[in-house]
């Protein structure tokens, strides 16, 4: 039995701010006649700084989750609060400019887009965020420095990804979701992703949750939330990260 | 046979694809229907036409002269060739209804006293032949009649030969020798004012002091005869009797007309179905290729588990031929009402048949079809060979990504300048330059036709111009029942309000420059006249030369001369002398064939002592009221016109055919403007779906990413716009070649005003489908789109 969120939080070392706070989360997809629910009430916040690793069986409700914490999507009961103001009845048009002012998202398949440049597809985000890194910051934080100017159909899956990674902390959001980024990548090629992820955790102290099948990516997370059929089955405070070189799957 | 998985995924495809297979649909229809609707009403007016000429037994050579014995007529008969000749007494009337501005003009035609007329039969409408025992009987040709409310046994007062009748009317006829009449030296059309009436030769003869004589004939040749011989030998025959030359029933004043205007139906009918081929060729091709390679995995595992390529070629090709046999359905139904409709119009307005018939033969509907399924074959049968050919594993994989690029600009040095937006376009556009190049086409087609469009008006408002405002300088013109000594000018100087009179004199010509020859009319005008006016190919005016002769231009072009040149006139009335005269200028003009000199030069030629048949006045406007009374009043008035009302007739008269063509082709140009933006902008949409959505998450606003899509299609169009304005006139240029240009000449000209028009519906035609694929755009699924690998 999991501790009740309030009680997980005071008991927490570094109690620091809540960025995110999710209360009741519920999504119901109406299927026609059926309905899938995808989450059944889910209690859940991201507090600044922190790393969050989401993990769970497939259709548990994890990208659902993920989704609705970046305003991707809405839920159908339950209240979003960013910094207190709520996101659970916001309109696409605030939705959208959540997203563009507070949120980075890394995706499994990069979603770069092809006609432009590794530096183009940063320069992208940085022309339209209110307080953005250089793009070729961004791109030196992920180790892609001297790749500025290559095309994603030249560049690696594992460079891709980090490229990705650059486009969506390039804003300098406050929140980077991430949902499988290593899934299509082999094992060395995920260490260095998940290296920048983590990296730009401990130096940029952006609030990130990661979304993975692989538990043994959960040791670098200060916390651990698992999902099942829907519901938070379980939350793990780890004591000390470990570093990505150090994980083994 | 696929089996009815298969064919139901057919039917989900036809439903995610409406819109586009409806667009594809409608640009196909417009083809069917244009080539249904020209080539049904051309073949139904020819075959009209030719039944009504066969009935009527209409003349294949007509003759003018001034007075021959009945007995000539015999002699004519032996011409070789000539297999029946009629002749008649024709004599010029005005019609001085209450209630017309100005009198109807016309002919007065003799009917053979008994029996009916071996040729030129007229066809009774309504009452009776008129009886040869009461000579006041006539018959009025039906468009007249019916323009004027007029019915058998109703009067009509006739002015022959300057004496006013009363005559009944017996009846009312059609002629094929008027199926389209235009009275002698007009434009206008207005059955109001043009008059044929006839009556029983004994009757027109005694009131023409024609006895025992006549002045018109006609003549049926035998099959295969030389008509340039007869005409030669009927001329030869005719020549002492004042003949002004036989004409072949190709220059039949109404027949001309006719043919002319069938022409100008059978060309738009071989050309404009053609442009909608193409269009409809080239949507099929981008929808069916992007079908195509969106569905890959899917017509793989179909192959996998078993179906033939056949099978699924098959398959793709039934979604093609629904979407054609769609249009064709519709463009079928549209094209028959369409032609029925303007065969009505034409018959109903302008050619006067007894009996017109709308056929839509069976030939015409098969090629209407196989045109389209062509196009279809055309533009999708290069995607569904591609789908035959896919060997099942490799199609499994994704398509390999077309390597991105720096764009040319860039690599040029342009980068910086350009900025991200643009540098993005630049390179989408290069990835696919054969769908962008195609798609500018598609663009401009609408454009050129938009330009087409435009153009009819801007043609006859400029026709209109250089006769009414640069040649036609008078207030009022008077025309003279027959020619008047010039004192008669001094007259009308005397009337109150009278600034100015210049007599205008005529007389049919030959024109003849070595072999070449042309017949026409040689006017004489005032010395230094300040009514009329001719201006040269760079708008200079022209001055009548004392001795020589100032020909239209495109006499002249006819003819091979320039100025200096010597141009050979044979004079056809009065004392037919010939004279050698040199060309002292080309005057620019919309209309006809014609020679203007100094009334010397054509008293020269005709003799007399230069009487003039018309006069030209400046009034002041406060006296115009009593001055058009007054000569409305003369015994010798014939007519008295005011350029500004004739135009306005003609305007009214030809604006009612003109907007329902410029409104066809408006309609035309949308549908394909539509067809190729919205079926481009689906396209875009779908082949980068992706794109956008990964945009979307990443905080652009709907606005923003819409933004993009439609800068792309902006640089479509904007390229579309130069290339159409060339493709248009050069449409036009094709469109005036159809036209015989001795009749009159449509200037090669197109307004700023026409581009601005054909621009401005190209633009609204882009922006409606823009925002009908907008929609889509806005509903973009972002995590569905997102949770997918390309
Ligand atoms: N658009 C949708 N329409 C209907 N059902 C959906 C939709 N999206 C997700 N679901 C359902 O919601 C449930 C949760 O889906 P979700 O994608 O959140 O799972 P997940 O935990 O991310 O799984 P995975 O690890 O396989 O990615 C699943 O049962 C799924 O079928
Ligand atoms: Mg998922």
């Amino acid at each position: 039995m999991p501790p009740p969120p309030s009680l997980a939080a005071a008991l927490s070392p570094a109690a620091s701010p809540e960025v995110l706070a999710g209360r009741g989360l519920t999504k119901v997809y109406r299927m026609g006649e059926v309905d899938v629910h995808a989450l059944r009430g889910v209690d859940v916040e991201l507090r600044e700084g922190e790393m969050v690793v989401l993990l769970g069986p497939s259709g548990s409700g994890k990208s659902t989750l993920l989704n609705i914490l970046g305003g991707l999507d809405t839920p159908t009961e339950g209240t979003l609060r960013h910094r207190g103001a709520p996101l659970h009845d916001a309109g696409p048009g605030e939705l959208t400019r959540y997203r563009r002012e507070h949120v980075g998202f890394v995706f499994q398949f990069y979603n770069l887009l092809p006609g432009l440049t590794a530096l183009e597809n940063v320069a992208l985000v940085t022309d339209i965020a209110a307080d953005p890194f250089e793009p070729e910051d961004a791109l030196a934080l992920v180790g892609l420095a001297d790749r500025l100017h290559h095309f994603p159909a030249q560049l690696s899956g594992g460079e891709q990804q980090r490229v990705a990674i650059a486009r969506a902390v390039a804003k300098n959001p406050e929140v980077l979701l991430c949902d499988e980024p290593t899934g299509a990548l082999d094992y060395a090629t995920g260490v260095q992703v998940l290296e920048v992820i983590e990296r730009v955790n401990r130096e940029l102290g952006t609030t990130t949750a990661v979304i993975t099948h692989n538990a043994a990516v959960a040791s670098l997370a200060d916390r651990v939330l698992t999902l099942a059929d829907g519901r938070l089955a379980r939350e793990d405070r780890n004591a000390t990260r470990a570093a990505p070189r150090d994980i083994r799957w | 046979m696929p089996g009815p998985a298969l064919r139901s995924k057919l039917l989900r495809d036809l439903v995610r694809l409406r819109g586009q297979a409806l667009t594809i649909a409608l640009v196909v229809a417009c083809g069917v229907s244009s080539f249904v609707a020209l080539r049904s009403a051309y073949a139904s007016l020819v075959a009209s036409a030719a039944t009504y000429y066969e009935r009527q037994r209409f003349a294949d050579v007509f003759a003018r002269l001034e007075r021959a014995p009945a007995a000539v007529a015999e002699r004519l008969a032996r011409v070789p060739g000539v297999a029946q000749v009629e002749v008649r007494v024709v004599e010029a009337i005005t019609v001085p209804l209450a209630g017309l501005a100005q009198p109807a003009v016309g002919t007065l035609v003799s009917l053979p006293d008994t029996g009916t007329a071996a040729l030129n039969v007229v066809h009774v409408a309504r009452g009776r032949a008129p009886d040869p025992e009461r000579p006041e009987e006539i018959l009025v040709l039906d468009a007249f009649a019916e323009a004027h409310g007029l019915s058998p046994g109703d009067s009509l007062p006739i002015v022959i030969d300057g004496r006013r009748r009363e005559l009944v009317i017996a009846g009312t006829a059609l002629s094929p020798e008027h199926v389209f009449t235009v009275p002698p030296g007009a434009m206008s059309h207005d059955p109001k004012q043009i008059v044929v009436a006839w009556a029983p030769r004994r009757a027109v003869a005694a009131a023409v002091r024609m006895e025992g004589a006549f002045n018109d004939a006609a003549f049926r040749l035998q099959p295969g005869a030389s008509e340039p011989a007869a005409l030669t030998e009927i001329d030869r025959v005719l020549a002492p009797y004042g003949t002004m030359g036989a004409v072949p029933r190709a220059r039949q004043s109404s027949h001309a007309v006719v043919a002319g205007e069938l022409e100008q139906l059978r060309s738009m009918a071989t050309f404009v179905p053609f442009l909608f081929a193409f269009v409809a060729a080239f949507l099929l091709h981008v929808v069916l290729s992007r079908l195509v390679l969106l569905q890959r995995g899917q017509i793989a595992t179909l192959k996998a588990v078993g179906y033939e390529d056949r099978a699924i070629g098959w398959h793709y090709a039934q979604l093609v031929g629904a979407i054609v046999a769609v249009g064709i359905a519709l463009g079928l139904g549209a094209g028959a009402w369409l032609g029925e409709a303007m065969v009505e119009m034409y018959t109903g307005r302008y050619f006067r048949f007894p009996s017109p018939s709308y056929r839509l033969d069976l030939g015409t509907l098969g090629i209407g079809v196989g045109i389209s399924l062509a196009a279809a074959a055309l533009g999708a049968g290069g995607a569904v060979r591609q789908v035959v050919r896919l060997p099942p594993a490799e199609a499994m994989q994704p398509p390999a990504p077309a390597r991105p690029r720096r764009s040319v600009l860039e690599r040029l040095g342009f980068g910086r300048a350009l900025g991200a937006g643009a540098l993005r376009i630049a390179r989408e556009i290069e990835r696919r330059p054969v769908r962008t190049l195609l798609s500018t086409i598609g663009i401009s087609f609408c454009v050129a036709i938009a330009v087409v469009a435009g153009f009819w008006s801007d043609a006859t408002d400029f026709m209109l111009d250089v006769q009414f405002h640069g040649a036609m300088r008078e207030d009022v013109t008077v025309t003279f029942t027959r020619p008047l000594p010039r004192g008669v000018l001094g007259e009308l100087r005397g009337l109150p309000g009278v600034r100015r009179a210049e007599g205008l004199a005529q007389a049919p010509v030959r024109f003849r420059v070595a072999h070449r020859h042309r017949d026409g009319l040689l006017a004489a005008h005032e010395p230094s006249s300040e009514l009329r006016r001719w201006l040269d190919a760079r708008g200079a005016p022209l001055s009548l030369p004392p001795t020589g002769v100032v020909l239209g231009a495109k006499l002249a072009e006819v003819l091979g001369v320039r100025v200096g040149d010597v141009v050979t006139i044979e004079a056809k009335a009065g004392e037919r002398r010939t004279a050698a005269l040199t060309v002292s200028g080309l005057a620019d003009e919309a209309f006809g064939l014609q020679g203007h000199v100094h009334p010397a030069t054509l008293t020269g030629l005709i003799g007399g002592e230069g009487a003039v048949e018309a006069a030209l006045l400046r009034v002041d406007s406060a006296a115009l009221g009593e001055v058009l009374a007054r000569l409305r009043a003369a015994p010798w008035t014939a007519a008295v016109a005011r350029p500004g009302t004739v135009r306005q007739q003609f305007e009214e008269q030809s604006g009612g055919i003109l907007r329902v063509y410029t409104l066809l082709l408006v309609g035309f140009a949308a549908v394909i403007a539509v067809g190729v933006v919205y079926n481009d902008a689906r396209i875009a949409l779908s082949q980068r779906s992706r794109d956008f959505a990964s945009l979307r998450v990443l905080g652009f606003t709907r606005g923003e990413v819409a933004r993009m899509l439609a800068a792309e299609l902006t640089v479509q169009v904007v390229l579309a716009l130069p290339l159409g304005l060339v493709l248009g006139s050069g449409l036009v240029d094709a469109l005036i070649s159809t036209v015989d240009a001795e009749t009159y000449r449509l200037p090669a000209l197109i307004s700023v005003r026409t581009y601005a028009f054909a621009a401005s519906i190209t633009l609204v035609a882009a922006v409606a489908s823009f925002l009908l694929v907008r929609r889509r755009l806005d509903a973009l699924d972002l995590i569905g789109v997102l949770k997918t690998r390309e």
